[in-house]
């Protein structure tokens, strides 16, 4: 082989602090070839690419573009040494032209007329080569996510980037909007491009890449010929041990309705309607999964049923309706009726990250009369609460007095699952619980999940995993642009039937 | 109340419409691009003093003038190097840039002239002379549109055009420049502009620059156009109602003359009539001095048009994926 | 950015900060042709050298306990109130009222009534803004600082208009009546033996300051009120999460701090004054923004920021009466005080990061 890799990185090393992100990486990505990386949350996959991109500056190591050496300080030198990145979140301006946007940052000049002109040319040719079409005119915040994804990558292409690099870019996608990117990503590898995959979904590893590198823990594991490894030895090289994809679980033995919602609809702030009338139940000792690709309206059912936002349509807890507009549609009415919420973004809705596990523990039930002595409240109890529910729950470091802010994000879902699950609630609504979080943290949160399951208690799960989905739910309903699509036994159904139905096909269509 | 009193207030709206027009598009260039101003006041003051300590010490308005840019300037970089390079709060920063402003010129100002806090008057060439535009003698007697053109637009000082010309020049620059695409850009989402390889922190520093020109300006103006001298705390509050006309005019160039061009107006009218009879209510002339910050709080409450500022107005950009 | 030990953070970050700010102005000092020790003994000297000096500190720094708390009330639930100016001054419009249409028998109900009065006035005025934020979004540090502008309007009117004694030409009151009158410290501390000079303008009210320390303090960290209030300052969508209501916590921490500022005036308007006349806040709205800073939005540190900054008064008004250096040099230290504890906080942080953990380094 005499071909130079389009990428080598050799011995790259980063620390953030304490925490080793990145320990003596070494790659070569071949040219013309999709390249996965793949690893679980945290495992440093994401810093790695932006120590490619220029976003971060390596402790240590080099890096190598077509068999040179360069140095990349910043994202100007990345663009200038070929490289495109489409980020997770998108980088786009939401108030400017689809065209503005492909511009900015590689305009021809001063003026703007000529670049615009220039650019809707280009937007013109690239769309005919790559299929790659998106109305130019349009404003980034009218378009979907699926055509947002389009122009991120067009800005890359316009830049003429030869190595493309795409970070969890299905996370926001249905399954359908994910073949067509790969479809385009074939297309663009078939052109000479060379595209490096970021994900932590092994179906896709195996799909669509060439060849994948396994990363866990900052290290890399393993580069290896997707043709000649499996999903399975995949997972093992990810977690470093055999895993368990299946929960141990009884079956479910439901009893009486606790949670019964009849055409629920939900408007947001800007008018647009997230859920469109949606009805199910769920029944105790069991527990509901709701599979979805994330925006399809999950979200806001977690948020109305915990009193985060107002809807309409009826909801009965145990045979009485809820408020869902007054005054007594607010979270604190909703737990005294004996719910409990695991929101889906711990960091930003479950924990006050600045405040200690102590103080963390009575968020959302500083109202308990344990709690108050005379006016003030009683932070004796409230700590020596905490404490109990850190050892019951393992929660580490086992110190009440840390913020929040420094545990792992593991231990951080341990918090909120103690405060929550030993409020013995009738009903637990769950999203997203394992997200950010690392194996061992999963099975024990598992666990716990399926233990108040088995005391009787209904549980609502709503989780973007699909493999999660299957393995936790005795039953499972598929959600798509705020409607159900129907309902399956786990025992009964299989991914590709559940993604068909995350794509917005019924049941029958199946 | 005849033409003629039309005229004459129009004429000193105009005027004093001047330096909130500065200012406001001082704030605009700023807040365009993410960063929070609220220090206009404090950079219109301590630029009013310069210009006006300048221009009496070297009997040049020019230079007068230069130097309360080049004054305004320096608390500009403070307020980027608080607000950028440190990723401080930017409105802390502003508070106190305008005490800033307020003490050094008075504390400057007594070491200087020992007058109590005031320049000596300026005369001659230290001070801005009025400009007659051409023809205002000979299309005076045209009925109607003669006077206006040479009792309003006619006559003022060089400053009172260059802000006048500054509102499409502004219009032209931000929407038909590259400069002006990446300037809204690092306001509504500096992270688009960080990964198209451009820098966030010399966009805003441009941007808190040029804020710092117009504020020089404005206070140039305030003391060696409108005014003959510095007097301690000339600028009365000013900045804030310039701020005020920025979000009245939803931080958009052409509506920012018409906001500027409203207050100074609402100011022309409460100097001529103290309290203006309405003939059913007579509105006292401090009604008409809260005027602009009520019609202010009215706009941001959101019930005549909704004010949308930039969407990464204020926040300290920080990196991340 | 570099961690530092807690204590580090709290008490050495604003006292590198406030020595940076004194620096700079005594640099100006000496710039302007002036011995910087002779300015800063001088100042130390008139504002503490004496009981007279302590008098006039006293009451400058409870005018600044009040507005500091205000703003630290708010910052804990991530509001900016920049409008203690406004609120102080209606504030004070409430003591008016109280004091002059309400015959009291004795200064000790009179000051009960009267602070009442001024805390519902300074809530009131808050409240609108507050509103605003939470049920329309408006900026709280815009509407805020409109409203500064609003109140003097409006005390401008009411006082020419309105409350100006007939015959009068200033724009103020009436004295009020006797028994509205506020005891002054030393003349408390005197009925005790203790010696103090007479004429100052400290009063009661200090008392009250310290009682507001004691207040907040506890509203803050040992009330659910305070915690909720906290809360909602690190995170709105946890505050919704938790059945926090962001309109109600919003409107009421406003009503606080707006109260908190509006009690100034019981110290300035009915211990001081004893009339009420335009523009009577002199601007101590705002240096409670500096004091917050200062103190780190903690009661205590409020209090000692207080304390320094009434002395700064105090020792700035010395320095105009006896050299040609002007008063006006207080409001560059106080500019420089927000500026390196406030917003280049992160700048000094970073200097005493370096001096703390380079040594650590050097042992390792």
């Amino acid at each position: 082989m005499t071909t130079a890799p389009a990428i080598e990185l050799k011995g790259i090393s980063k620390a953030f602090g304490p925490v080793q992100a990145n320990k003596d990486i070494s790659i070569r990505v071949m040219p013309g070839t999709i390249h996965g990386i793949i690893g679980e949350n945290g495992a440093g996959k994401s810093t790695l690419m932006s120590i490619l991109y220029g976003f971060y500056k390596a402790d240590k190591g080099e890096i190598y573009i077509s068999g040179k050496k360069v140095s990349i300080p910043d994202s100007q030198a990345a663009i200038a040494a070929g490289i495109g990145m489409v980020f997770q979140h998108f980088k786009l301006v939401e108030n400017f032209t689809v065209l503005e946007n492909v511009i900015l940052g590689a305009e021809d000049g001063a003026l703007l007329a000529p670049s615009l002109r220039k650019a809707r040319k280009d937007l013109a040719a690239l769309a005919a080569e790559y299929e790659l079409n998106v109305d130019p005119d349009a404003l980034i915040q009218d378009i979907g996510v699926g055509m947002q994804q389009r122009v991120e990558i067009l800005k890359a292409l316009y830049r003429q980037a030869d190595i493309l690099i795409l970070d969890e870019p299905t996370g926001v996608l249905t399954p359908a909007e994910a073949d067509q990117l790969f479809r385009i990503l074939h297309r663009l590898k078939d052109e000479g491009k060379t595209i490096i995959l970021i994900t932590h979904k092994l179906r896709e590893i195996m799909e669509a890449t060439d060849t994948v590198s396994v990363m866990r823990r900052g290290e890399m594991t393993a580069t290896v010929k997707t043709s000649e490894t499996s999903p399975q030895a995949l997972a093992e090289l990810m977690v470093g041990r055999k895993v368990l994809l299946r929960v141990d679980k009884t079956p479910a033995q439901p009893g009486e309705k606790v949670l019964e919602v009849e055409n629920l609809k939900v408007v947001d702030s800007k008018g647009v309607v997230r859920i469109k009338g949606v009805s199910f139940d769920v029944r105790a000792g069991e527990i509901l999964g709701i599979a979805g690709v994330a925006g399809n309206g999950q979200s806001e059912l977690l948020e109305v049923l915990g009193g985060m936002r107002n809807g309409t349509g009826t909801i009965r807890v145990n045979g009485q309706d809820l408020d869902l507009t007054g005054k007594f549609s607010d979270a604190r009415s909703r737990r005294k009726r004996g719910i409990a919420h695991v929101p889906e973004d711990r960091q930003r809705e479950g924990l006050i990250m600045d405040f200690k596990a102590w103080e963390n523990t009575a968020f959302g039930y500083d109202d308990d009369e344990a709690y108050q002595t005379g006016l003030l409240m009683n932070n004796a109890a409230i700590r020596e609460d905490a404490e109990g529910k850190i050892e019951r729950f393992d929660v580490r470091p086992a110190n009440a007095d840390l913020e929040a802010k420094s545990f792992s994000g593991g231990n951080q879902q341990k918090l909120v699952l103690a405060r929550e699950i030993e409020r013995d609630p009738d009903l637990l609504l769950v999203g997203q619980p394992t997200r950010g979080v690392d194996i061992g943290a999963i099975e024990f949160i598992h666990q716990q999940i399926v233990a108040l399951r088995d005391k009787g208690k209904a549980i609502l799960l709503v989780s973007v995993e699909l493999e999660e989905i299957l393995s936790l739910s005795d039953r499972i309903a598929v959600i798509f642009d705020g409607q159900l699509m129907g309902e399956r036994l786990p025992a009964e159904t299989h991914e590709k039937e559940l993604g068909l139905m995350m794509a917005g096909m019924t049941g029958e269509d199946t | 109340m005849d033409y003629l009193t039309i005229l004459q207030i129009l004429d000193s709206a105009l005027r004093l419409a001047t330096p909130l027009l500065f200012a406001c598009l001082a704030g605009l260039f700023s807040e365009r691009a993410g960063i929070f101003d609220i220090g206009l006041e404090g950079k219109m003051l301590i630029a009013a003093f310069f210009s006006a300590a300048t221009a009496y010490s070297t009997g040049s308005v020019w230079l007068g003038m230069l130097a309360g840019v080049a004054a305004s300037l320096v608390l500009s970089g403070i307020h980027g190097l608080a607000s950028i390079t440190f990723r401080g709060n930017q409105l802390i920063s502003g508070v106190a840039i305008n005490f800033l402003a307020s003490g050094l010129t008075v504390l400057i100002g007594l070491s200087w002239f020992k007058l109590g806090g005031q320049t000596p008057s300026l005369q001659g060439d230290a001070r801005f002379q009025g400009i007659d535009l051409p023809f205002a003698e000979t299309l005076s007697g045209v009925p109607l549109l003669g006077p206006l053109y040479s009792e309003v637009l006619s006559g003022h000082t060089f400053l009172v055009y260059v802000a006048l010309l500054c509102v499409p020049l502004t219009w032209y620059v931000l929407f038909r420049t590259r400069f002006g695409l990446r300037l809204r850009a690092v306001g509504e989402n500096p992270a688009a502009v960080d990964t198209a390889g451009i820098s966030v922190v010399g966009l805003r520093y441009a941007a808190v620059a040029i804020c710092g020109v117009l504020c020089g300006l404005a206070g140039a103006y305030l003391a060696t156009g409108l005014g003959a001298s510095f007097v301690k705390e000339m600028t009365a509050g000013r900045g804030f109602i310039a701020l005020a006309a920025l979000i009245f005019a939803k931080w958009r160039p052409w509506y920012a003359l018409y906001a500027t061009f409203l207050f100074g107006l609402l100011e022309a009218v409460s100097n001529r009539y103290p309290s203006l009879d309405l003939g059913f209510v007579t509105l006292p002339s401090q009604f008409m001095q809260a005027l602009p910050y009520i019609l202010t709080v009215v706009i941001l409450a959101g019930f005549v048009g909704k004010a949308i500022p930039p969407r990464a107005g204020g926040e300290p950009y920080v990196k991340e994926r | 950015m570099e961690q530092l030990p807690k204590w580090a953070d709290l008490i050495v970050v604003p006292l590198v900060g406030l020595i940076l700010a004194f620096s700079l102005s005594m640099l100006m000092v000496f710039a302007t042709g002036h011995d910087p020790m002779d300015a800063l003994s001088l100042m130390v000297k008139g504002a503490l050298g004496s009981t007279y000096g302590w008098g006039y500190t006293l009451y400058y720094a409870t005018n600044f306990i009040f507005t500091g708390l205000a703003v630290a009330v708010a910052f804990h639930a991530s509001l900016f109130n920049i409008g203690g100016e406004g609120q102080a001054a209606l504030g004070g419009l409430g003591v008016a009222l109280v004091c002059l249409f309400i015959p009291w028998p004795h200064w000790t109900i009179a000051l009960v009534a009267a602070t009442a009065a001024a805390g519902l006035f300074g809530a009131l005025w808050a409240l609108i803004p507050a509103y605003l934020q939470a049920k329309r979004g408006s900026h709280i540090v815009i509407t805020t600082i409109m409203f500064n502008f609003i109140a003097a309007s409006l005390l401008n009117y009411v006082l020419v208009n309105k409350l100006r004694p007939k015959g009068s030409m200033d724009p103020a009151t009436a004295k009020f009546p006797e028994p509205a009158h506020l005891p002054s410290l030393g003349d408390m501390l005197n009925a005790v033996g203790i010696p103090f000079a007479k004429g100052t303008p400290a009063n009661v009210t200090l008392v009250v300051a310290l009682l507001a320390c004691v207040f907040v303090y506890y509203l803050i960290w040992r009330t659910r009120l305070g915690y909720q209030l906290r809360a909602f300052g690190e995170s709105q969508p946890a505050a919704v999460y938790a059945g926090i209501n962001p309109v109600k916590i919003t409107i009421i921490t406003m009503m606080i701090s707006g109260a908190l500022a509006g009690l100034m005036a019981i110290n300035n308007v009915m211990g001081e004054a004893e009339r009420l006349i335009l523009g009577s806040v002199e601007g101590a709205g705002f240096i409670g923004i500096a004091v917050a800073l200062m103190g780190r939005s903690h009661p205590l540190g409020i209090l000692f920021a207080a304390l320094l900054f009434g002395a700064l008064y105090q020792g700035g008004a010395e320095l105009g009466l006896w050299t040609s250096i002007p008063r006006e040099l207080v409001i560059v230290i106080q500019a420089l005080v927000i500026l390196f504890t406030g917003a280049l906080d992160n700048m000094v942080r970073s200097i005493v990061a370096k001096v703390l953990v380079r040594p650590k380094r050097a042992e390792a």
